[in-house]
């Protein structure tokens, strides 16, 4: 691989390196009573919002529905997330290092896995939030449940919910195509035509 | 007075053709039966009054004025030009709504020499100042009965201080910041024959001239946090001193008071203090003074003044009791103190926003008098004296008068300025509010107002730059504004346009209480700064439980403290038991609410107190002493959420000496009936 290869490769884990300067996704509530509106930020290993207090306020609201409150104890993901980040930083560093191609399709590969996982996981907590509901609620609404929106728009009774992913995420994207345009731009282009024509001198 | 009286009908016929116009109730006025509107559209109705007051629905006011409460010892808080009522700010009443002076964390406020007063009458609202200019920090108010200044934080809209002043009596002319907060100043009223221990001496009345005496008090402030302390006391003769207002640019050393009963009178005021044709404006030079102070020439005497502060960390006030006093002479201070002559009686000083004009409002004077200050300089460097009063050189009349604005109106009280060279005065009798020019010292207009006016206020209209666009008079009478509402009725205040030429009356409104005087400010020198709710990790209150798993109920004696948390939409804990008849319960609840807006109230059945409302991130405590056996509710006041009726809990009393142990708790998990959820399909 060439030096700027390698570069990219460097940046790639490097850019990782953004899910613990911004949170990863953002859900906006807002509702008639909250016109200043409540957002919620999932950080790769914290939970948080746009003010103190937001968490506090998103579960009091969550209390009458029957949500269970939603605490940063309560997401084993939050404590072993950062070292599955660090984890790949630093093999991306190794990898970038080495500049072996192959290496760096597997880092590439391993780290869109861990993104889809990482996704896969979030989507199935909201589910389990807003399904699992309290039999004891006071606010009971037949039929319904509370999963916020994965990504994009949802209404959920007088709240509207927005959820986008936020520059966190970014990290991971700018690692994957990063590392991909590395593996992508370090290919043999020049060796390929070459090894066709041993190959037909062969024959 | 027959030209003034001549003046006022020509402006008639134009009042009356617009009020005609505004609301076609001319004709049903002469008729009046009693059922329809009242005397009448005010004259000078703007034709398009309603959509220049007009705030929409959502939209924030253009401005903050704090009105005085007079005799119910609280600030009220209005937007303008809407004339809504956004708050009222306790400050030496105690207030149910909010249990202000209720709360074992706010009694300490209303503390004074004189025991617990849980009232005053608060006079003068004064914003504090930077180069000049308002700042937006904090207000300054004034306790006219029981001498006392104290000061509001205008990020929280909380009384924080509250300072005893002592030699004092009737703190009237009070309080008046220097143009950098470098000190409040607040001036005695009355005059009574001090002691020289802090206290008032058992003197006949006899010896009113010569034993009593006034004073001038010199607050200090602090530049960051705005603690006052206070600095030294100038001893002034005995005479009333009823206004203050001080200098700007090249007067920026001066504040001047405007006194009365320089006759000395000790009975029957109203003609004993009308003798004299000319009472005195006393001028300061406040910065001469410190100095005097801070070189020692200041003596000491004991003293006994309650200082009360509010901590925002514990939510709590404590009072402190200082026990001297430094005081300074005039007869010893030369340079320090002049009077000037002014007509009978005066009531306010104004000065304009240059800094050059001292506008004298003489009440029972038919003119009224413009000093210049750089004349008074010229006077006190030529010596140009006309004797002295207890040391104090007075200088001549002719020496400091600009000039004296001919047949203004009757009853002159107050003054403000537009910033664009005019004035404009308060006439209490003629009720009426008159604009002049000061170039000229000419009446440019004039407009009845409804009905009295005492103050007015321009906002920023004592600073370098008013804010010359709207016009607030404070009118003492009321008679038909409103609806009628038995023999006591709403003070009023007017909104007048003063943009143009010509004054146009914008809204009525009514103010509560008596407003004595206001200060108003453009509302984005404080709105950002409003605090949302306080932190909860900065609550240092001693009995605070920042979660519910802090709850206690502990007895120590016949004492039971209880730590409870407020959260919507549950108390913790909701059951107490083990209390007895007797017991000494203090209830310290904590509001562990992060979000705007959302206080918990507290109130116990047949408590002798008030309830507590508690703003989140706050601890406050109620005093309850149970008299009866039996189970009490107690519950949230204020409307928090969906499930506020259901924020309650009860408290259970039993007899003296019972074996009931203390014991409390919040909810215990039950298993669902299976056929709840059943029934809901």
């Amino acid at each position: 691989m060439k030096v700027y290869q390698k570069v990219l490769m460097l940046l790639a884990a490097v850019s990782l390196g953004l899910l613990f300067l911004f949170p990863m996704w953002k859900i906006y509530l807002k509702a008639p009573q909250y016109p200043e509106g409540l957002e919620l930020h999932i950080w790769v290993n914290k939970l948080g919002g746009s003010s103190e207090g937001v968490l506090q306020n998103f579960n009091i609201l969550n209390h009458y529905i029957g949500m269970a409150p939603i605490h940063a104890e309560s997401f084993a993901e939050l404590k072993y997330m950062p070292y599955i980040v660090v984890f790949f930083m630093i093999t991306g560093v190794v990898v970038a290092l080495l500049g072996k191609r192959k290496l760096v399709l597997g880092w590439t590969l391993l780290l869109m896995v861990g993104g889809s996982v990482g996704i896969l996981d979030f989507y199935l907590w909201l589910v389990k939030f807003g399904t699992t509901l309290s039999p004891e609620a006071p606010i009971k609404v037949p039929g319904m449940t509370y999963i916020p929106p994965l990504l994009g728009h949802k209404t959920l009774l007088n709240f509207e919910a927005l959820s986008l992913p936020a520059w966190g995420s970014l990290g991971i994207a700018l690692g994957i195509l990063l590392a991909g345009l590395a593996f992508f731009l370090s290919r043999p282009a020049v060796q390929l035509p070459s090894v066709a024509r041993t190959k037909t001198t062969v024959s | 007075m027959e030209t003034l009286v001549n003046r006022f009908w020509k402006s008639a016929p134009k009042a009356a053709l617009l009020l005609s116009l505004a609301a076609g109730s001319a004709l049903q006025s002469c008729n009046k039966t009693g059922a329809g509107e009242g005397g009448g559209a005010a004259a000078g109705l703007d034709a398009d009054a309603a959509s220049k007051v007009y705030v929409a629905p959502g939209k924030h006011d253009e401005l903050y004025s704090f009105l005085s409460g007079g005799f119910n010892g609280q600030v009220s808080v209005y937007g303008i030009p809407s004339g809504r009522l956004l708050k009222i700010i306790p400050v030496f009443s105690q207030f149910p709504e909010n249990g202000y002076g209720y709360n074992e964390e706010t009694k300490a406020m209303l503390q004074t020499s004189h025991g617990f007063i849980p009232w005053d009458d608060l006079h003068h609202p004064k914003l504090s100042r930077k180069d000049g200019m308002t700042d937006g920090r904090w207000l300054f108010v004034n306790g006219n009965n029981t001498p006392r200044v104290a000061r509001v934080d205008l990020s929280t809209f909380e009384t924080v201080e509250i300072m005893e002043i002592p030699n004092s009596a009737g703190n009237h002319c009070s309080p008046y910041p220097t143009n950098n907060n470098e000190y409040v100043l607040a001036g005695t009223r009355f005059s009574v024959p001090l002691d020289m221990k802090g206290g008032t001496a058992d003197v006949s009345m006899e010896d009113y001239k010569d034993k009593f005496r006034g004073s001038i008090s010199f607050i200090k402030v602090d530049q960051e946090k705005g603690d006052m302390e206070l600095d030294f006391q100038v001893l002034v003769p005995g005479f009333d001193y009823d206004l203050a207002n001080g200098g700007k640019g090249p007067s920026n050393d001066w504040v001047f008071f405007t006194t009365y009963n320089t006759e000395k009178a000790g009975t029957l005021k109203e003609l004993g203090a009308s003798q004299n044709d000319r009472d005195y404006l006393a001028a300061i030079n406040w910065k001469l003074a410190a100095k005097y102070a801070a070189e020692g020439k200041a003596k000491e005497m004991p003293a006994n003044y309650y200082h009360n502060k509010l901590d925002h960390g514990t939510h709590s006030a404590k009072s402190t009791i200082k026990k001297k006093v430094r005081y300074l002479l005039p007869e010893d201070c030369p340079g320090m103190m002049y009077l000037l002559p002014a007509p009978k009686s005066p009531h306010g000083i104004d000065v304009d926003p240059t800094g050059e004009f001292m506008v004298v409002n003489g009440k029972l004077a038919s003119t009224l008098p413009v000093f210049s200050f750089s004349k008074m300089m010229k006077a006190i460097e030529n010596k140009q004296f006309d004797g002295e009063k207890n040391g104090i050189p007075v200088l001549k009349y002719e020496a400091v008068l600009q000039g004296e604005v001919k047949e203004p109106g009757l009853g002159p009280l107050h003054t403000e300025f537009d910033g664009k060279g005019n004035a404009y005065s308060t006439m209490f009798v003629s009720s009426e509010v008159v604009k002049w020019s000061l170039k000229d010292l000419q009446v440019k207009d004039r407009m009845p107002v409804y009905y009295s006016p005492g103050h007015l206020m321009i906002p920023g209209g004592d600073t370098r730059e008013p804010y010359g666009k709207y016009l607030v008079v404070m009118n003492k009478i009321t008679k038909d504004r409103f609806l009628p509402t038995g023999p006591e009725l709403m003070h009023s205040a007017q909104l007048i346009d003063i943009s143009g030429d010509k004054m146009k009356m914008l809204l009525d409104f009514p103010t509560v209480a008596e407003p004595h005087y206001a200060q108003g400010i453009k509302a984005d020198l404080i709105a950002p700064k409003s605090v949302k709710f306080f932190k909860l990790d900065e609550n240092s209150h001693p009995q605070a439980a920042k979660k519910e798993s802090d709850v206690s109920v502990t007895r120590k004696g016949n004492v039971v403290t209880v730590k409870m948390t407020a959260i919507r939409s549950h108390l913790t804990p909701d059951n107490i038991e083990g209390i007895q008849v007797g017991d000494t319960v203090n209830f310290h609840v904590t509001n562990l609410e992060q979000d705007w807006d959302v206080p918990h109230g507290f109130a116990v059945m047949g408590a002798n107190n008030a309830e507590t409302l508690i703003m989140p991130g706050a601890t406050q405590s109620l005093k309850w002493i149970p008299k009866k056996t039996g189970v009490y509710p107690f519950y949230c006041t204020d409307f928090c959420s969906a499930l506020h009726q259901e924020m309650q809990g009860y408290v259970r009393v039993s007899p003296k000496g019972s074996s009931v142990p203390i014991s409390f708790s919040t909810g215990k998990k039950k298993p669902v009936p299976p056929a709840a959820t059943a029934s809901l399909k």
